[in-house]
C-alpha cells in the first residue's frame, strides 16, 4: 500500500500530538500521526499524577488528562493517525515504511516528517551493578506501567536507584499502594528530580533520600533479596566502609532518559553527542531538510509545558516548510554552550526564518548559587540574566527578541555562559 | 521402561539426544529447571573453536576439531545462526608471538584448516579497531559464532519432534540401581531407564556420586562478561583472542551473532554452583583487559553484563565414558571449553559408546533432521512482510522494538515443542527484551502474550526460573 501524506508525525505522545495540531493550524492539510502504543497520548497516560499543563494551562492537570486535551483537538480536526503502527524505517526522500496489523505492510511518502519517538530508560547494564540477574529488578518507567496501567503491582519492598523524577513518582506511587520504600538512592551531590518532586513524593512520605550514594551489589538468585549501597567520593566511587545492606524484594531503577534516536540514526541525521537527540535549528528541523524533530526525542524535558511548546514550534514549521515558506539558504548562526551551560537547543539559527523571537532551551552542567546567565553575540554581551539557583535537574530557557539581533549584522555565533555575581 | 535417559539439557545433553533420535530407541530427556539450555549453555562466550587449542592427546584435541566441521550442516538443518567469521589470536609481544607460532604448529597437526600466521600489517589491515600494541597474531578462518541457547533449543525441538521425551522441572534427587537398569527419582516423579547419560554439567560429579564413590569433582569455574549495544557491533569483525601469557589465559572481544559486541570472560574458581553474580573487581577487570586488544572501547555502550559457571576438573579434559563402577551409566561430564564447539562430536562420540554397550542401534526411519524455521520477520524483503501480515495479521504487531520482534514470531515460539514460557524463555529465542530497553518496553507485552497464549493468570509469569515472579499481585481495590 503507498499513502501520500504532506507531513507525518511519528509519535502520538505529546510531542507529535502538538506537532500535529500546530501544523493543522499553520494551514498544513493532510497530516498523519503514527503510534506505535495501542492508544495515543504516550507516557501521559501511565502518569496519573497530578502536575501537568501548570505552564500551558495554568492549572494542574494529570497525565491523562493533560493528554486528552490534545488528543480531544487532534480528533476535532479530523487529523488522521494509526495506532499499533510501527514505523521500520524512513529514508531522505521522506518514504516511510511501517507495519500494523490490519493494513499489513504501508509505505508512507511525506512532504516533511517530524520526528517525535519519546525516549527510553537507561538499564541497569547501562549503569554496570554487579551482582546476581534475578526479577524485581526493572526501570521505575516500566513499574509504572504495570501499576497505573495493568493494575498490578511489582513489589513489596522497593530500593529506588536514582531520584529522577520517575524515581521520585514511583517512590510515592508505591508507598501508596501499600509497599514500603527503604530508600531513594543517588549518586550525585544533588537531585536529578525537581524540588517538588523531592518534596511531594519523598519528604511527605518521610521515604529517605541518599545522595552520593549507589547500589554496589544486588543479591537474590530468582528474585531481588536485598542490596548492598554505599557512599560514593567526589568521583563517584565507592568509599570502602561505607556499606549498608537492605533487604528488598524489588529494585527501581530512573537512572536517566536517551531520547530514541534509532530511525534518525538509520536515514542519518546527525545526532548530538551531549544531548542523544539530533542538531536542530531555529525551525526545530534536523540535518535533513524537511524533517523536524520535538520533544524527548530532541533532548530530555523534565516538563511536559516545554515538549509541548516545543513541538508547537516544530509543527507549524513543518507547515511553513510544506507551503514553501520557510527559507533554506541563509547564514547560519551557531549557538553554543559556555561555561557551566552543558547544551542549548537548537544548536543553530537562520535568522530569517526567526519571527518574533528566538527561544532557547538549556542544562546547566552543576548546582550554582547567584549566577548570572549572560547571552552574548559574537562575544558582545547582549543581556544577562540574574539566577539565584540553577540545577541540572530544571531546564532553563532564555528568550531573545528578533528586534535585538536585528541590530546586529553578520551574526556568526550566540553563546550563554554562567558567571559568577559580583 | 526407558532405554536411554539424558540428565540435563544443556547443549551437551541435547545434543545426544538429538543424536539418539536417529534410532528406535525410548528416550528421555531430563531437566532440573523450566526450560533447556539454562545453565552453562545460556552464558558462555557463544565461540565454535577452530580446535588449534587443547593439549595433544585429550578428548577436547579430538573433539573440537571433529565437532568444529559439522557445525555447517547442522545449523542449517535446525535453522541456528551460525558464521565463519575466524579467529585471531593476538600477540603483544614478541614472547607471545613465540606462542602463536608454537599454537599454529599444533593446529597443523591437528589438521586445522587454512590457519596462517600474521604480521601486525596483515593483522591491522584485517581488523583496523586493534590496538597498535599488538605484533602479530595466529589467524584461523574455520572458527566462528552462534547462538549457543538457541543451539541447544533447536536440538532439543528436532530431538522432541523425532520422538525424545522432554520432561522439565524435574530435578534428580537420588538415583538407585535396580536388577536391570536404574531408577531416577526426580522433583516430578521417577523415570526407569536401561542406560543413563549423566550431562548434569555442574552438577554431574553429585549425579555420578548418586551411583558411584566420586571419581571426580567438578570445579564451578565463573567467567563474566560486558554485552555492548549494536552501536559498538562492528569494533571487530573476528573473534579476538589474546595470547596467553604466564599471567593470563587473556580476555576474547568478539562480535555476537546477533551483531552486538561481546568481551569476557575472567576465570574465577568458586565454591557455590548457583553463584552466577557479577563481581566489580572480575567487571573491570574484564573491562580493562578488553580494551587492550581494541582501541575505545566505549563501555557506556554496555547494555547488561553477566557471568556464567564452567564445569572445570584439574585434568582439563572431557570426562566421557562409563562409569568403573555403574553400569550402564555414562559420564558425559566436565565439558569445558571448547564443549560447545565440539558438542556435535561429543554427541556422536557417546553414542559410540552406547553402541558398544546395546549393540547395533535400530535406525528411525522417520527421523527427520531438518526444523521448521523460524521467521525473522525483519530480516524479510518488504514484499514478505506484506504476504505474512496479510496470512497472519500478528505479524504486523511489533512487540519488542529494539530488536523489532513481532507477536506473530513469539506467539510461534511458545507453541513449538519445545516452546517458550517464561519471559526470559522468549528472549532467548526471539531475541525480545534482548536489544538496548533491555525489556524495559517489552516486558508487560511478553507477559500478557505469555499469559493469554498458556492460559495462565499473568501474576503467574515468571521472569526465568520458577520463583522469579514480577508481579506481585493486583494493585488495591478502589
Amino acid at each position: 500500500m503507498m499513502l501520500n501524506y504532506d507531513i507525518v508525525v511519528i509519535g502520538g505522545g505529546p510531542a507529535g500530538l502538538a506537532a500535529a495540531i500546530e501544523a493543522h493550524k499553520n494551514g498544513a492539510e493532510n497530516i498523519l500521526v503514527l503510534e506505535r502504543d495501542r492508544e495515543l497520548g504516550g507516557i501521559l497516560q501511565q502518569c496519573i499524577h497530578n502536575g501537568f499543563g501548570l505552564h500551558v494551562f495554568k492549572e494542574e492537570l494529570t497525565g491523562p488528562e493533560y493528554a486528552e486535551r490534545f488528543i480531544q483537538e487532534l480528533k476535532d480536526m479530523n487529523i488522521e493517525y494509526k495506532l499499533d503502527t510501527m514505523v521500520l524505517d524512513i529514508n531522505e526522500d521522506k518514504l516511510i515504511t511501517a507495519i500494523n496489523t490490519t493494513d499489513g505492510l504501508i509505505h508512507i511518502q511525506a512532504k516533511a516528517i517530524v520526528l517525535a519517538m519519546g525516549c527510553r530508560e537507561r538499564t541497569r547494564g547501562a549503569i554496570h551493578i554487579p551482582g546476581t540477574r534475578p526479577a524485581g529488578v526493572m526501570t521505575a518507567g516500566t513499574a509504572q506501567r504495570f501499576v497505573n496501567m495493568e493494575g498490578y503491582m511489582v513489589g513489596k519492598k522497593v530500593v529506588i536507584l536514582g531520584s529522577g523524577d520517575i524515581g521520585l513518582i514511583m517512590a510515592r506511587r508505591m508507598t501508596l499502594e501499600g509497599a514500603k520504600v527503604e530508600a531513594v538512592v543517588e549518586l550525585m551531590p544533588y537531585s536529578g528530580g525537581l524540588t517538588r518532586n523531592i518534596v511531594q513524593c519523598l519528604e511527605d512520605f518521610n521515604i529517605p533520600l541518599l545522595l552520593s550514594h549507589t547500589i554496589i551489589n544486588i543479591e537474590g538468585r530468582d528474585r531481588v533479596e536485598g542490596v548492598t549501597i554505599a557512599k560514593v567520593d567526589e568521583n563517584r566511587k565507592p568509599i570502602p566502609g561505607t556499606e549498608k545492606h537492605f533487604e528488598c524484594d524489588t529494585v527501581l531503577l530512573s537512572v536517566g532518559l536517551i531520547p530514541e534516536n534509532e530511525l534518525s540514526k538509520n536515514v542519518g541525521i546527525k545526532i548530538n553527542r551531549i544531548t542523544g537527540g539530533p542538531d536542530v535549528n531555529e525551525s526545530m528541523e534536523t540535518s535533513i531538510e524537511g524533517i523536524f524533530a520535538c520533544g524527548n526525542v530532541v533532548h530530555v524535558h523534565d516538563l511536559v509545558d516545554w515538549v509541548t511548546e516545543e513541538s508547537t514550534r516544530a509543527g507549524r514549521n513543518a507547515a511553513r516548510y510544506v507551503l514553501g515558506q520557510l527559507k533554506s539558504e541563509d547564514n547560519i548562526v551557531e549557538i553554543k554552550p559556555g561555561k557551566g551551560i552543558r547544551y542549548i537547543v537548537p544548536q543553530t539559527a537562520r535568522l530569517s526564518n526567526v519571527e518574533d523571537k528566538l527561544l532557547l532551551y538549556m542544562r546547566v552542567d552543576d548546582i550554582y548559587e547567584n549566577m548570572k546567565m549572560v547571552i552574548k553575540v559574537d562575544g558582545k554581551e547582549l543581556r544577562s540574566i540574574k539566577k539565584r539557583h540553577v540545577a541540572p535537574g530544571e531546564m532553563e530557557s532564555v528568550n531573545i527578541l528578533k528586534k535585538q539581533l536585528d541590530e546586529f549584522e553578520d551574526i556568526k555565533e550566540i553563546t550563554v555562559e554562567l558567571v559568577e555575581e559580583e | 521402561m526407558y532405554d536411554v535417559a539424558i540428565i540435563g539439557a544443556g547443549v551437551t545433553g541435547c545434543s545426544i539426544a538429538r543424536e539418539l533420535s536417529r534410532y528406535n530407541l525410548k528416550t528421555i530427556l531430563i531437566e532440573k529447571d523450566n526450560d533447556v539450555a539454562n545453565g552453562t549453555t545460556k552464558a558462555n562466550s557463544a565461540i565454535i573453536h577452530a580446535g588449534y587449542d587443547p593439549v595433544p592427546g585429550t578428548l577436547k584435541a579430538k573433539l573440537n576439531v571433529a565437532g568444529n566441521a559439522m557445525f555447517d550442516k547442522i545449523t542449517e538443518e535446525l535453522d541456528v545462526p551460525f558464521k565463519r567469521v575466524g579467529t585471531l589470536v593476538v600477540a603483544f609481544c614478541e614472547e607471545e608471538m613465540e606462542e602463536v607460532r608454537r599454537l599454529y604448529e599444533q593446529g597443523v597437526d591437528y589438521n586445522v584448516p587454512d590457519i596462517q600466521v600474521l604480521d601486525k600489517e596483515a593483522l591491522l589491515e584485517m581488523e583496523p579497531n586493534l590496538s597498535d600494541e599488538v605484533v602479530g597474531a595466529l589467524y584461523a578462518p574455520s572458527g566462528g559464532i552462534i547462538g549457543p541457547w538457541e543451539l541447544a533449543i533447536a536440538l532439543a525441538e528436532n530431538a522432541v519432534d523425532n520422538g525424545v521425551e522432554l520432561k522439565l522441572n524435574a530435578e534428580v534427587k537420588d538415583i538407585k540401581k535396580l536388577d536391570e537398569g536404574y531408577e531416577i527419582v526426580t522433583a516430578s516423579g521417577n523415570v526407569k531407564t536401561k542406560y543413563v547419560i549423566n550431562a548434569a554439567g555442574l552438577y554431574s560429579d553429585k549425579i555420578h556420586n548418586m551411583v558411584s564413590t566420586p571419581t571426580f569433582e567438578i570445579i564451578p569455574t565463573r567467567g563474566e562478561y560486558h554485552l555492548f549495544d549494536k552501536s559498538e557491533g562492528d569494533k571487530v569483525s573476528r573473534v579476538i583472542f589474546q595470547a596467553p601469557s604466564k599471567i593470563s589465559k587473556g580476555v576474547v572481544v568478539l562480535p555476537t551473532i546477533h551483531g552486538n559486541l561481546l568481551v569476557g570472560p575472567n576465570a574465577e574458581a568458586i565454591e557455590d554452583r548457583q553463584g552466577i553474580e557479577t563481581t566489580r573487581e572480575a567487571l573491570d577487570f574484564v573491562a580493562k583487559q578488553g580494551s587492550k586488544s581494541v582501541k575505545e572501547l566505549n563501555f557506556g555502550n554496555v547494555i547488561t553484563s553477566f557471568a556464567g559457571l564452567r564445569s572445570k576438573t584439574p585434568e582439563n579434559d572431557f570426562i566421557i565414558e562409563e562409569s568403573a563402577d555403574a553400569k550402564n551409566f555414562i559420564n558425559v561430564a566436565a565439558i569445558d571449553s571448547p564443549g560447545l564447539s565440539a558438542a556435535p562430536a561429543i554427541a556422536e562420540y557417546t553414542v559410540e559408546i552406547l553402541k558398544e554397550l546395546m549393540g547395533e542401534l535400530e535406525e528411525n526411519k522417520d527421523f527427520n533432521p531438518i526444523r521448521r524455521p523460524h521467521i525473522n520477520f525483519i530480516e524479510l524483503s518488504d514484499e514478505e512482510k506484506a504476504e505474512l501480515i496479510k496470512k497472519d495479521p500478528r505479524y504486523g504487531r511489533v512487540i519488542c522494538r529494539c530488536e523489532s520482534i513481532t507477536e506473530g514470531e513469539i506467539v510461534d515460539i511458545i507453541h513449538r515443542s519445545v516452546g517458550a514460557t517464561t519471559v526470559d524463555g522468549i528472549k532467548r529465542r526471539a531475541r525480545a527484551g534482548m536489544g538496548r530497553c533491555q525489556g524495559g518496553f517489552c516486558a508487560p507485552r511478553v507477559m500478557e502474550i505469555i499469559a493469554r497464549e498458556l492460559n495462565k493468570d499473568i501474576t503467574e509469569v515468571v521472569k526465568d526460573r520458577n520463583g522469579s515472579y514480577i508481579l506481585t499481585g493486583p494493585t488495591k481495590e478502589n
